[in-house]
């Protein structure tokens, strides 16, 4: 393709810039404002250089966090990736059970995520909840606000709750946009189930569940309110995730240097991750 | 390797059917022979493909019966019918090479990899898709895919026939013409019954030996190209071949003759009933020339098209076309027609008198 050069279009670039700047760049600035100083408020600041980036890096407080944090993204993606793609392969095709499927599997999606926390704390409490009552009444000895397997147990089955669907989804819409000739092809050409699945399916899947993957990891790296309201991240720091440990850095102890430090380390991991994933997933589709 | 019925076959892609025109595929009765290379020709949403994804088993037909050498084989799936397909666009498995592609067909049917690969370059040789072979078949142009797709289908010896979806509608036109002579040389090759659906009538004349046109669901005539250039069974047939089609031209029948702005005219078959509520004349351009008598009309243009003209004509009831010699003169103004006697036939709601 031949490309006009005229450094004339930059100005065009501008307006966006500007944007861009007031609603990411500028408010990340003063995280990285604190992350290289220490400061006792009235505006007084003092240069720490990597100070900061050094004791988080060493701490042990965040290596648990961090440690926790994969352990859940990796679980949930587990079990919601292959979950997610079987509902969706499982859903109708045509008629009226379509809408009916689409709109009970979006309704998760549409709950405020504080409220899915409160929800299933109450669902999971040990005496009234109807979850945690049953589980106990079943002879399993149940307490998620005690033991730690059991607060890992109700997170990870709340954020399946919760965020499955979008993974559905995303899914149905890739395996809709299949063309029947692909299955009918595959039908003269006797393929198996599983053959049309893993020569047809999956591959015409690959860019959606790209996407699905990307947007399960970020969310659930960065998973926040649920918990929270869940959990609280206890017992003790059982359940205390990332952001749930840089809340209480930044505002409960007032340690905005390493909170500062921990965010920008935070971030690089998220843009990190999803650079090499995305780039691992691409790399064949250049020739298309 | 088998002679392939159709018996009593109606297809309607909807659950209840009120009339004619819900129904995709009605009332199809007809034998394909074993080995035969037959073209199925109709306009676009005539029920082609409804009827080519009804024997390979695809599609279940609503009424009647499949039957492969007398043996019925309606609920049988397409691996058990061993039929191979070809579509009108390419499909193609992505993460496969071009090689695993051609081969997927007959490692499916569990085939010894050496015969595979023999076979497999048999077939690529001829699509000439050799230097390709252990590239990913994700990377081909279109016509390369659509190749594969092609290869997929003639991979395999033992099928029992060999359908073609308008298999060429995105290749371009010069490979479209070599492909074509292609096919023809492999059936003379392999001899397998080879059903090849188009919209194309110069496709089709020249790939079949029987040419079968189907019109809103229905099969109105089977037969070489030459029965249907010189003896239409249906107006359809008589307007859908040809270049110009026939001339179909509204007339009356009295009795037993045929009578053309109050002029009988002279057909193939004298007329039995008059119980039609539409009743035409049919006759190609090819066989009318002017004369001192006959049908008065006035000459509205002539068109040359270096191997002959085409002369507009009006007449009392219609406009009629002629084709004529390009060193014949044309009269001006008033002429009068002659047709043709043994290639003029009567039509009674569009079915040919006989």
């Amino acid at each position: 393709m031949n490309k006009t050069i005229n450094q004339k279009a930059w100005f065009f670039v501008i307006p966006v810039f500007i944007l861009v700047a007031f609603n990411a760049i500028i408010p990340l600035m003063t995280v990285v404002n604190y992350a290289f100083q220490e400061t006792f408020g009235n505006n007084v600041f003092m240069w720490e250089g990597t100070r900061w980036f050094k004791q988080i890096m060493l701490s042990e407080r965040f290596h648990a966090s961090l440690g926790r944090q994969f352990l859940f993204t990796f679980i949930i993606l587990f079990i919601q990736i292959p979950l997610g793609i079987a509902i969706a392969l499982s859903m109708p095709k045509e008629g009226i059970g379509v809408p009916v499927c689409l709109v009970l599997m979006s309704m998760p999606l549409l709950i405020p995520w504080n409220v899915v926390g409160a929800m299933w704390n109450i669902f999971a409490l040990p005496d009234i909840g109807f979850l945690g009552h049953s589980l106990n009444a079943l002879g399993f000895d149940y307490n998620f606000t005690q033991q730690i397997g059991d607060a890992w147990f109700t997170t990870i089955l709340m954020d399946v709750w919760h965020w499955t669907s979008l993974v559905v989804l995303l899914s149905y819409a890739g395996l809709q946009s299949i063309q029947p000739a692909y299955y009918q092809a595959a039908e003269i050409d006797g393929a198996s189930r599983w053959a049309v699945f893993t020569k047809i399916e999956l591959p015409k899947m690959k860019k959606v569940l790209t996407i699905a993957i990307l947007l399960r990891f970020m969310d659930s790296f960065m998973i926040y309110t649920e918990p929270f309201v869940l959990t609280g991240g206890g017992p003790g720091n059982a359940t205390a995730f990332l952001s749930i440990d840089l809340v209480k850095m930044a505002l409960g102890q007032f340690d905005l240097g390493p909170a500062a430090a921990m965010s920008l380390i935070y971030f690089f991991i998220v843009l990190l991750v999803c650079w090499v994933f995305y780039t691992l997933m691409m790399r064949n589709e250049g020739n298309q | 390797m088998a002679k392939i019925t159709l018996k009593d076959l109606s297809h309607s892609y909807l659950k209840s059917q009120s009339s004619d025109v819900d129904w995709a595929v009605r009332n199809v009765n007809i034998d394909w022979n074993d080995g035969g290379a037959y073209a199925l020709l109709g306009p676009s949403g005539c029920g082609k493909t409804t009827l080519l994804n009804i024997i390979s088993g695809l599609i279940n037909p609503t009424k009647g019966n499949i039957l492969f050498d007398d043996k019925v084989v309606s609920n049988l799936n397409p691996v058990e019918r061993n039929i191979a397909q070809i579509f009108q666009f390419p499909v193609i498995y992505d993460t496969m090479t071009v090689y695993d592609n051609l081969a997927f067909p007959l490692r499916n049917r569990k085939i010894d990899e050496e015969k595979i690969k023999s076979k497999v370059h048999e077939i690529a040789e001829m699509l000439e898709l050799s230097s390709t072979l252990s590239n990913r078949a994700s990377g081909l142009t279109a016509d390369g895919k659509q190749k594969i797709s092609l290869g997929r289908g003639l991979v395999r010896s033992d099928v029992n026939a060999i359908m073609f979806d308008e298999p060429l509608t995105v290749i371009d036109p010069h490979l479209k013409w070599v492909l074509r002579s292609k096919l023809k040389e492999l059936h003379q090759k392999i001899n397998r019954t080879m059903i090849y659906v188009t919209h194309d009538q110069t496709e089709a004349l020249t790939f079949a030996d029987q040419v079968v046109v189907m019109h809103e669901g229905q099969i109105v005539q089977t037969g070489t190209p030459v029965d249907l250039f010189e003896k239409p069974k249906h107006t359809f047939v008589g307007y859908f071949i040809g270049s110009p089609g026939m001339n179909l031209i509204p007339c009356e029948f009295r009795g037993e003759e045929v009578i053309l702005n109050g002029k009988k005219i002279e057909t193939h078959k004298k007329v039995k009933s008059n119980s039609f509520s539409k009743t035409e004349i049919g006759v190609r351009p090819e066989f009318i020339n002017f004369s001192s008598d006959g049908i008065p009309v006035k000459v509205l243009s002539v068109s040359n098209t270096g191997r002959h003209k085409i002369v507009d004509t009006q007449s009392e009831s219609g406009k009629i076309k002629i084709i004529a010699k390009s060193s014949d003169d044309i009269p001006s103004g008033s002429a009068f027609l002659n047709f043709k006697k043994e290639y003029t036939y009567a039509y009674g709601d569009d079915w040919i008198i006989e």
